[in-house]
């Protein structure tokens, strides 16, 4: 066999790897040497659990989304504030499947590109969201509204036979206490009150156990003392979950951000401390105007 | 990983939780029982045996009217698994209801064999537009068993397909609505047509026999009647065993919140496409038990006022409750046939009123107004015992 022969196979051999690899969920996108990329799997060497970059979107000429560049390491708390139009919830909209962007790259680990799953896919990928208006299924008890968020399989073959086993009582149970719902389990989730369906919202996201949470304004609504419970509780899931939450209350957060990024005009404008952004002249431009 | 993380001491044991609900409360199951002795023991009964004279005798004219109504109580519990459980109101299960009656009707018309006026073992109608043979989708006509398993396939395989194309497009609320009520139109035209081979706008009739037994006779009807009553409270039982489980909540959870759902991670297509089928498929036979009742079945079946009126029995008996949409097929029909034979002229207005009370008053139907009235009762007899 001649040297010739020999590149020549080696360059078809790897003309059909990479072809295969375009087909793969990742999109070709290797996870590296010497690791074996699982699908569906999060991979998070990389040190990164989200990773947008260039992403534009825009509704009828109206750029919502222009250029935006954002990652998240696995275990932060992110905060991100800009004032209103800045691109939040459509940032959010993108990650979790709702908007396609018009271009950009998002991905979810380093393997898994997001624009290649629907909504429920990347639900079941492990990113939930909770909403603005918070969202509950209002004709169903608090019981069955964390039930139908449980972390199990989602088909219908499986729902139809689906009884809750011991350990996910527990979970269910634990949950219950966690959110301070555990007195109205049989009420219907349409009698409580704002900032108990927020609380319910989130419970149904914790038991979705998800890696990366996704918060639209999550104290709004809340009495402070329900504010503070929601900040301790974040505290308590930063390191073994990633949380992005959008918020206008600036003193919840204070209590919890580390870091925090300035979103305007659909781009970062900002990213740093809540001392350094809050210093920063561009973010005191846009928010008090000149 | 969460689990360790949100450990603190759990107050609330797991076993306090609500386990899975019966699949009927012991009232239930005892209300079930006395409506399966009154189909199957009762009725015969008095029907068969009872003296025509005697008080107690069950006419023949009740029979079918009873016999009738139920195929429409069918029909309004699928109704009400798309509608008041799913929020998916369909205007198109007239159509699935007609299919169903169709399929029988083909192997009713096969069983009149050389009996037809002409003496041909074509359908009357065939030899009328001077066929030779039968086309090609009379093929399976002849088997008994083959119709019973189409029965179920045409409407069900004519729903996946239509419902996956209208799902997966997000299709929702009016839209969804108004689409199939033109796929019903569209039907209709095309069952109209001589050409298609369904008898035109005459449809079937002229029945004779089913499984070579005479259709005409007392205990034909009597059997039809009680089997036509057990696949109601079969189905009943089936509606019951769906809504309870984890995949009812799931399609309550579409309707209330459908985006919600989505992000749980369910597949709400999946969901939508299965309480679909479903109830295609359970419209059809109540088509395929209409048609040897009644003796006839015409594309009339199709027409845009038949599918809004399984809607109103829904309506009517009160969304979302299964006994509700079954009482409400009874009470629209009973009035119905009461007021066609004593006020003709007055049954469409009366049933254009009961449309407006039932939205303007009672929006969860008889159901709803039982419910409140018990709810009324409990409380006056708990304050009568505070006063005491």
């Amino acid at each position: 066999m001649t040297p010739d022969l020999m590149e020549e196979g080696t360059r078809r051999m790897q003309a059909v790897a990479v072809k295969a690899a375009q087909d793969t969920e990742s999109g070709g996108r290797k996870a590296g040497y010497s690791r074996i990329a699982t699908p569906g799997e999060v991979d998070t060497t990389h040190g990164r659990i989200l990773y947008l970059e260039d992403v534009h979107v825009s509704f009828d000429g109206f750029k919502a989304i222009n250029g935006l560049n954002l990652d998240i390491a696995p275990g932060e708390l992110r905060c991100i504030i800009g004032p209103n139009g800045a691109g939040k919830t459509t940032m959010m909209d993108i990650i979790t499947g709702k908007t396609r962007p018009d271009s950009g790259t998002v991905f979810f680990g380093s393997t898994i590109d997001l624009l290649r799953h629907n909504e429920p896919q990347i639900a079941q990928l492990g990113i939930g969201r909770k909403f603005q208006k918070p969202t509950v299924f209002e004709q169903l008890t608090v019981f069955e509204n964390l039930e139908l968020a449980l972390k199990t399989h989602k088909g219908v073959k499986h729902s139809m036979f689906f009884r809750l086993d011991s350990a996910q009582s527990d979970r269910l149970a634990e949950v219950l206490h966690t959110i301070h719902l555990a007195g109205s389990v049989h009420r219907m989730a349409g009698e409580l009150s704002h900032g108990q369906k927020q609380w319910l919202e989130i419970g149904m996201l914790l038991m979705q156990d998800p890696k990366l949470l996704l918060l639209d304004e999550p104290v709004a609504g809340m009495t402070d003392d329900e504010t503070a419970r929601t900040a301790e509780l974040f505290l308590r899931l930063k390191g073994q979950h990633s949380l992005m939450v959008v918020e206008h209350d600036m003193s919840f957060i204070t209590t919890i951000s580390e870091k925090v990024t300035v979103l305007c005009d659909g781009s970062v404008l900002a990213e740093g401390t809540l001392a350094q952004v809050q210093a920063d002249e561009r973010v005191i431009e846009v928010y008090l105007g000149r | 990983m969460t689990t360790s993380s949100l450990k603190t001491n759990v107050l609330l044991p797991a076993s306090s939780l609500p386990g899975r609900r019966p699949l009927l409360s012991k009232a239930g199951w005892s209300a079930f029982l006395l409506a399966l002795i009154a189909v199957c023991a009762l009725a015969p009964v008095l029907n068969l045996w009872v003296p025509e004279g005697s008080t107690l005798h069950l006419s023949d004219y009740a029979v079918r009217l009873l016999g009738k109504i139920m195929c429409y109580a069918i029909c309004a519990l699928a109704m009400d698994l798309i509608w008041g459980y799913t929020g998916i109101l369909s205007l198109g299960h007239g159509l699935f209801f007609a299919l169903g009656g169709y399929v029988m009707g083909m192997y009713l018309m096969r069983q009149i064999g050389t009996d037809g006026s002409y003496q041909s073992s074509l359908p009357d109608f065939m030899v009328f537009l001077d066929w030779k043979e039968f086309p090609w989708h009379w093929a399976l006509s002849d088997s008994f068993v083959a119709t019973v398993i189409l029965v179920l396939a045409v409407p069900g395989v004519l729903a996946f397909v239509f419902g996956w194309f209208a799902f997966r497009s997000r299709i929702k609320g009016v839209y969804f609505s108004i689409i199939t009520q033109a796929m019903t139109y569209a039907a209709m035209l095309l069952f109209f047509r001589n050409e298609t081979g369904f008898g035109g706008n005459n449809g079937f009739t002229d029945f004779k026999r089913i499984l070579g037994m005479p259709l005409a006779t007392q205990e034909m009807r009597m059997a039809l009647f009680v089997i036509t009553g057990c696949t109601l409270l079969g189905f009943f039982l089936l509606a019951r065993w769906l809504v309870g489980s984890k995949f009812g909540r799931v399609l309550q959870a579409i309707r209330d919140a459908e985006t919600r759902v989505m992000f749980s991670g369910y597949s709400p297509l999946q969901y939508k496409l299965t309480i679909w089928v479903i109830s295609a498929m359970m419209c059809g036979v109540a088509g395929a038990l209409y048609v040897p009742q009644v003796g006839i079945i015409n594309p009339g079946e199709m027409s845009a006022a038949s599918s809004i009126e399984i809607a109103i029995w829904a309506a009517v008996g009160g969304r979302g409750t299964l006994v509700g949409p079954i009482a409400g097929a009874f009470v629209v029909n009973g009035a119905k046939s009461w007021l066609t034979v004593v006020a003709p002229e007055f049954w469409l207005y009366f049933l254009g009123g009961l449309f407006i009370v039932v939205t303007l008053f009672l929006p969860d139907g008889i159901a709803g107004l039982v419910r409140k009235l018990r709810r009324r009762k409990l409380a006056d007899s708990s304050k009568e015992e505070g006063r005491a």
